[in-house]
């Protein structure tokens, strides 16, 4: 019920976003999603592809260190108030969120929502208790193709 | 069946012989050699016969080995000033062989070496190899630059010589490097230690594991490395990593080499004198006592050179080698008097900085030093590159991470420098000697 993230080290300078993405474009891989962790020295890219094994061997090839961590992806109810609720559940979990973003695609009236958590497997069985929908890889890249 | 005595791993070359001689016959040649070379140096260079007659001495009056010490120094910019060919010794027609040195301004410095310089060449380099371990049946990967830098032709007539399979892949294009040394069954490398750090680093990006492969053992100059950097080598190759000594001036690689006890390099002193002296004062200084490193060539016909200031930091070892030579060891270098720079009236070695960034990492990260001046006030940065080992996903511990280093310079140097995390691959590798500095003040 994980996702396999990849992130790469960006040095804060104009140009720099655009190396990484210009080897995946190469390499015929899509990015599914991304964000961007800046401080005012350095940037941290994270990315979820389908590939993610051929997009690290790209990247690796070209010279970036890549960073493989297990990340979460959880359906939220894309109305207001449906961000807040899950919040809860995660709160309720005593679970810490270290960074999240979003997918760009949603079905119908859910959104997707990416979370790193500490420790994944333990946040997957809390939420799922609860009653989060946990998006697994295999659904998750099913629905980037429609 | 055995083909070829030197087919025996661990035989004894004959051309070693030299580093075992009896100490008192080691001197009384010395002692010869130099009087003939000081000879040499008077009657046929304009430059030696001023300094020595403005000085009051005569070759003549060299009759114990200390006597050199009323000799002249020469350096850097008597070869600049007597560009190209004002001291060579010998007439053009008997010159087989020049060099060149990559000046950092304007004119290089060049070198000049007849039949029998070349021969003397390949004989201190068959004994560096030898010194290695190195014989008949290795095949040498020679990633020294070939061309006008003596490097290359040095390392490779040496390997010649000494029986061995030379490949003259020469310096750059990793890939085809790191293909090779797996196809044809490479067995040992020469090149910079820096170059050698970035094949392994580009070999594990490729998905080939050194350690895996036949090489053994590295031959590694020309530029001045720490025991961190022979460790990371030794650990992420799995080869015995040498340092070999030398300098063009002088005749190329192959002034002086470590042996199997990898603890200082023995400088082939029939042919290079060594002394230390106090760069400030330039007095002698006794065996253990660190200064700058002086040769004085014994047998070099074309170009001799007399107490020649390489401006390297080391020592003579007092120790005799438990290997047996009888040639003396020196420290290996890990500095030069001209790396040093002085930032806010602060003493400050390359060396300093990576002790600084291996007490934070265990390994040491590829960095630059770069030097600048704002508002009248110099400043120090460090770049460093982020490892795969040291990066993380979430900010907090690139934070941490960024934070430990300036805190280690800081403690080490004295003085605050300024930390600069970079991307991988973007400090310049290079394929010769590598860069560690870039002082953009314009003093």
């Amino acid at each position: 019920m994980k996702l396999t993230q990849l992130s790469l080290f960006l040095e804060n300078k104009p140009a720099h976003l655009r190396k990484p993405c210009s080897v995946l474009a190469q390499a015929g891989i899509n990015i599914l999603t991304l964000s961007l962790a800046d401080t005012q020295q350095f940037g941290i890219l994270r990315l979820i592809v389908r590939d993610w094994e051929k997009a690290k061997k790209a990247l690796e090839e070209a010279g970036c260190v890549v960073k493989t961590t297990e990340v979460v992806a959880v359906e939220v109810d894309d109305k207001p108030g449906g961000l807040d609720e899950l919040l809860g559940h995660i709160e309720k979990a005593s679970l810490n969120i270290e960074y999240m973003y979003a997918f760009t695609f949603g079905r119908e009236d859910k959104a997707i929502m990416i979370f790193r958590f500490e420790d994944p497997d333990v946040a997957v069985a809390a939420l799922q208790t609860q009653g989060v929908n946990v998006v697994g890889s295999v659904e998750l890249y099913d629905r980037s193709q429609r | 069946m055995i083909e070829h005595w030197n087919d025996i791993a661990g035989s004894f070359h004959p051309a070693s012989a030299l580093d075992f001689l009896p100490v008192q016959q080691l001197r009384e040649l010395q002692l010869n050699r130099l009087r003939a070379t000081a000879q040499r140096a008077y009657d046929t260079v304009v430059l030696y016969r001023q300094r020595f007659d403005a000085s009051g001495v005569k070759p003549q009056d060299i009759r114990a080995l200390d006597d050199i010490q009323h000799l002249p120094f020469t350096v850097k910019t008597d070869l600049r000033d007597t560009y190209p060919f004002g001291l060579f010794a010998s007439p053009m027609r008997e010159v087989v062989r020049v060099h060149a040195s990559s000046g950092t301004t304007g004119k290089p410095i060049v070198v000049a070496y007849t039949k029998d310089d070349v021969d003397v060449w390949a004989s201190v380099m068959v004994r560096s190899f030898a010194a290695c371990g190195l014989h008949r049946g290795d095949i040498i990967q020679n990633a020294y630059g070939y061309g006008l830098f003596t490097g290359g032709l040095g390392a490779h007539y040496g390997a010649e010589s000494l029986g061995a399979t030379v490949i003259p892949i020469s310096g750059g294009n990793t890939d085809r490097q790191i293909m090779i040394m797996k196809d044809f069954g490479v067995t040992a490398i020469c090149c910079t230690p820096s170059y050698f750090l970035h094949i392994i680093e580009r070999a594990g990006e490729l998905g080939v594991d050194i350690r895996s492969l036949p090489l053994h053992a590295g031959v590694f100059g020309a530029e001045p490395w720490t025991q961190a950097m022979r460790e990371r080598i030794e650990a992420e190759s799995g080869i015995k990593a040498y340092d070999i000594y030398g300098l063009s001036e002088i005749i190329g690689p192959g002034v002086g080499i470590e042996c199997s006890e990898q603890n200082g390099l023995h400088i082939f002193e029939d042919h290079f004198y060594p002394e230390i002296i106090d760069p400030e004062t330039c007095k002698p200084l006794p065996d253990g006592e660190e200064g700058e490193l002086a040769l004085t060539t014994l047998s070099k016909e074309a170009m001799p050179m007399l107490r020649y200031r390489t401006r390297d930091i080391t020592c003579i070892v007092r120790e005799e080698c438990p290997c047996g030579r009888s040639i003396r060891r020196i420290k290996r270098i890990s500095r030069r008097s001209d790396d040093m720079f002085i930032i806010r009236g602060v003493n400050v070695f390359p060396s300093q900085v990576e002790t600084a960034l291996l007490r934070v990492e265990g390994t040491l990260p590829h960095y630059q030093i770069i030097l600048s001046r704002k508002g009248g006030l110099d400043q120090i940065e460090v770049a460093v590159e982020v490892t795969a080992e040291f990066f993380s996903d979430t900010v907090g511990p690139m934070e941490a991470l960024h934070q430990k280093l300036s805190d280690s310079l800081e403690n080490v140097l004295g003085i605050h420098a300024t930390v600069r995390l970079v991307e991988p691959h973007t400090i310049q590798r290079s394929e010769g000697k590598a860069k560690r500095v870039i002082d953009n003040r314009n003093l």
